[in-house]
């Protein structure tokens, strides 16, 4: 009972400083991954745990059809106006929706079966009506690439090799799918980017730790607060290996110790050289701002940063099991389909 | 009746003295950290002798199985008869695999072997670690380094479990200072260890975590399933905390381990390796 009294009273506080609104948290995107501003303990209105950390605990999707990068069409603009905000966001609905109908029957069927699996909340840009989820470079683009070592242009070319065997309905093995294809990683690897589907993040905490359960694959990434040092340098993960602490209201999370397999990085940048830094950011009842910035000077000509919305979804709605290797069928029917394929030709 | 309850050897709480466990703001026990079961009975639940694993032509001493004693309560798990013979061919099969077809794709093989979520009570006595998180929402996560599998633990949740799931639905609540978790809801294919012990899609598992020390929980579940058993049956052990100053759960994404067993006779002979 207590325990209700102090949630309902620390909301009433906090309401006011949601008027701020996401459009103002719009135009307070930085324009460069400045140092986070550090708001004095005293002023800070954001709820907290009852042990007094900022409380992040909820159900949260990030699903939004801005696109990381900004498209040519809109020029250097990195905000709309409303009207321009309702026309892009029109705009991108119909190129990524399936509920249309030109094209034909075929495509018509095509298209609803896929829609079925499609997140809905896909179809809406960011509240604070961007033209991209990158905010720094100021061009909403990632930063050019730098010449590839002969080693990792050697690997990058193998694996767009498997990509066009399996693009092609021709893998000649389970290795030439990638890593979300052989449900070993999917969203559940930082930066978390949205997706057409499961884009829910359900975020735990307990004194000294906050725990991230991404939808796609059930894994639950375990982020210590404590400032102890990072895994040994000879323990990689595919998930890396997080730690985190608080700065004013804002989580802060640095992740090292990836594996080198191909594909477990954004970009395929290098693990021995490449930084995340992830903040995560309560800005009112109902939306958390995902920052992250990249680095990896052998990748990528200088660091960039993209903002995500996340948003909580009703707390009726549960987040589920998502089970996928267990009943990978797909692989087995690539693979199958392959060697018919390749029979077929062989005998013709 | 004294001895009665020495031969069972299975721990009791009335073992321990008295206990007041730490508590969180709302009052409940906190049962935050890492815990490892130190049992064998993901070998087998019933008592076990120690045995070459598959294959000792191959894995020699690596594969071989520690002895252990039955966590269940009154030693035997109740089959119907019918029943009893599956567990046999299960056990028999256990390191058979076919994924050849989508229909007979779970018939044969541990699980386990194949690296597929655990399911409950399995999770938990698997010889690996796993995590309690529990904060201030009505969430409690329960995170497994087998698989990265997880399962969130719906406080006073009400309804049926909406679909089935390799984890189950689990529904939770406290019963003074242990946490009761009631858990349906599962796909028929989990399995209860390596010895084939197996469960229908009407498995109901009550597990019960009680606080006993500041490093201990104990740990039971009542196991009910009348497709599969005569009577509900209970399995009961101790869960160790991990007390290592930097412990936390690695990663044991075991699917990479699996993939030439299920799929290589699927691949182009003379292919890229």
């Amino acid at each position: 009972m207590k325990g209700t009294l102090v949630a309902v009273l620390a909301m009433a506080l906090w309401l006011p400083a949601s008027a701020q609104g996401p459009g103002k948290a719009a135009s307070q995107a930085p324009r460069k991954p400045a140092p986070p501003t550090k708001p004095a303990a005293n002023k800070s209105s954001a709820p907290r745990t009852p042990w007094g950390d900022p409380d992040l605990q909820g159900v949260w999707n990030d699903a939004t059809s801005t696109p990381l990068q900004r498209p040519t069409g809109v020029g250097a603009k990195d905000v709309l106006t409303d009207e321009e905000a309702a026309d892009f966001q029109a705009q991108l609905a119909n190129d990524l929706s399936r509920d249309r109908r030109d094209g034909g029957a075929d495509a018509d069927v095509n298209r609803a079966y896929n829609e079925h699996w499609m997140d809905a909340r896909r179809l809406k840009i960011t509240g604070d009506h961007r033209t991209s989820l990158i905010v720094d470079p100021q061009d909403g683009r990632i930063p050019p690439l730098v010449p590839l070592s002969p080693e990792r242009e050697k690997a990058r070319t193998a694996r767009a090799g498997a990509n066009a065997r399996f693009n092609a309905g021709l893998p000649e093995t389970y290795r030439d799918m990638s890593l979300p294809v052989q449900c070993i990683i999917r969203t559940d690897s930082p930066p978390y980017l949205p997706t057409i589907y499961n884009n829910d993040f359900q975020i735990f905490q307990s004194p000294g730790y906050v725990v991230i359960a991404p939808e796609m694959i059930h894994s639950a990434r375990t982020i210590p607060l404590d400032r102890r040092p990072h895994l040994g340098r000879n323990l990689h993960q595919w998930l890396g290996d997080s730690r985190g602490h608080w700065e004013g209201d804002t989580l802060i999370v640095e992740t090292t110790n990836f594996r080198t397999d191909d594909g477990v990085i954004f970009q395929n940048a290098n693990p021995g050289t490449f930084k995340i830094t992830e903040r995560f950011t309560r800005v009112d009842a109902t939306t958390l701002n995902y920052e992250f910035t990249v680095e990896d000077p052998q990748t990528w000509t200088k660091p960039w940063t993209a903002i995500i919305p996340w948003t909580k979804i009703d707390p009726k709605e549960q987040m589920y099991e998502y089970a996928c290797h267990e009943d990978n069928y797909d692989i087995v029917h690539f693979l199958t389909g392959a060697r018919k394929r390749e029979a077929s030709e062989t005998s013709r | 009746m004294l001895s009665a309850l020495l031969a069972m050897a299975v721990p009791i709480a009335a073992q321990f003295p008295a206990y007041r466990p730490v508590r969180m703001a709302d009052g409940h026990p906190n049962l935050n950290g890492v815990w490892q079961a130190l049992v064998t009975a993901d070998f087998d639940l019933q008592d076990h002798e120690a045995k070459p694993g598959p294959h000792p032509e191959v894995m020699g001493a690596y594969g071989g199985e520690h002895a252990g004693q039955s966590v269940v309560e009154g030693g035997e798990i109740p089959y119907q008869p019918w029943a009893l013979e599956k567990k046999k061919q299960n056990f028999a099969k256990r390191t058979t695999v076919d994924v050849s077809s989508d229909k007979k794709w779970h018939e044969l093989g541990d699980p386990e072997f194949k690296c597929y979520m655990p399911g409950v009570p399995r999770a938990t006595y698997m010889p690996f670690p796993f995590s309690i998180v529990q904060g201030s929402s009505p969430y409690i996560l329960f995170s497994y380094e087998f698989a990265s599998a997880t399962r969130i633990v719906r406080m006073d949740w009400k309804g049926e479990a909406p679909t089935p799931s390799w984890m189950g639905w689990s529904r939770g609540r406290w019963e003074g200072d242990t946490l009761v978790i009631d858990v349906s809801g599962f796909r028929e294919e989990t399995w209860l260890d390596r010895a084939g012990d197996f469960h229908s899609d009407e498995l109901h598992v009550v597990e019960r975590y009680t606080p006993v020390s500041p490093y201990h929980l104990m740990y039971e579940a009542t196991i009910e399933d009348p497709k599969i058993y005569t009577r509900p049956w209970k399995i009961s052990f101790p869960l160790y905390r991990r007390v290592e100053k930097n412990v936390q759960l690695l990663e044991f994404k075991c699917v990479p381990f699996t993939e030439d067993l299920l799929y290589e006779r699927f691949s182009k002979q003379g292919g890229s390796k």
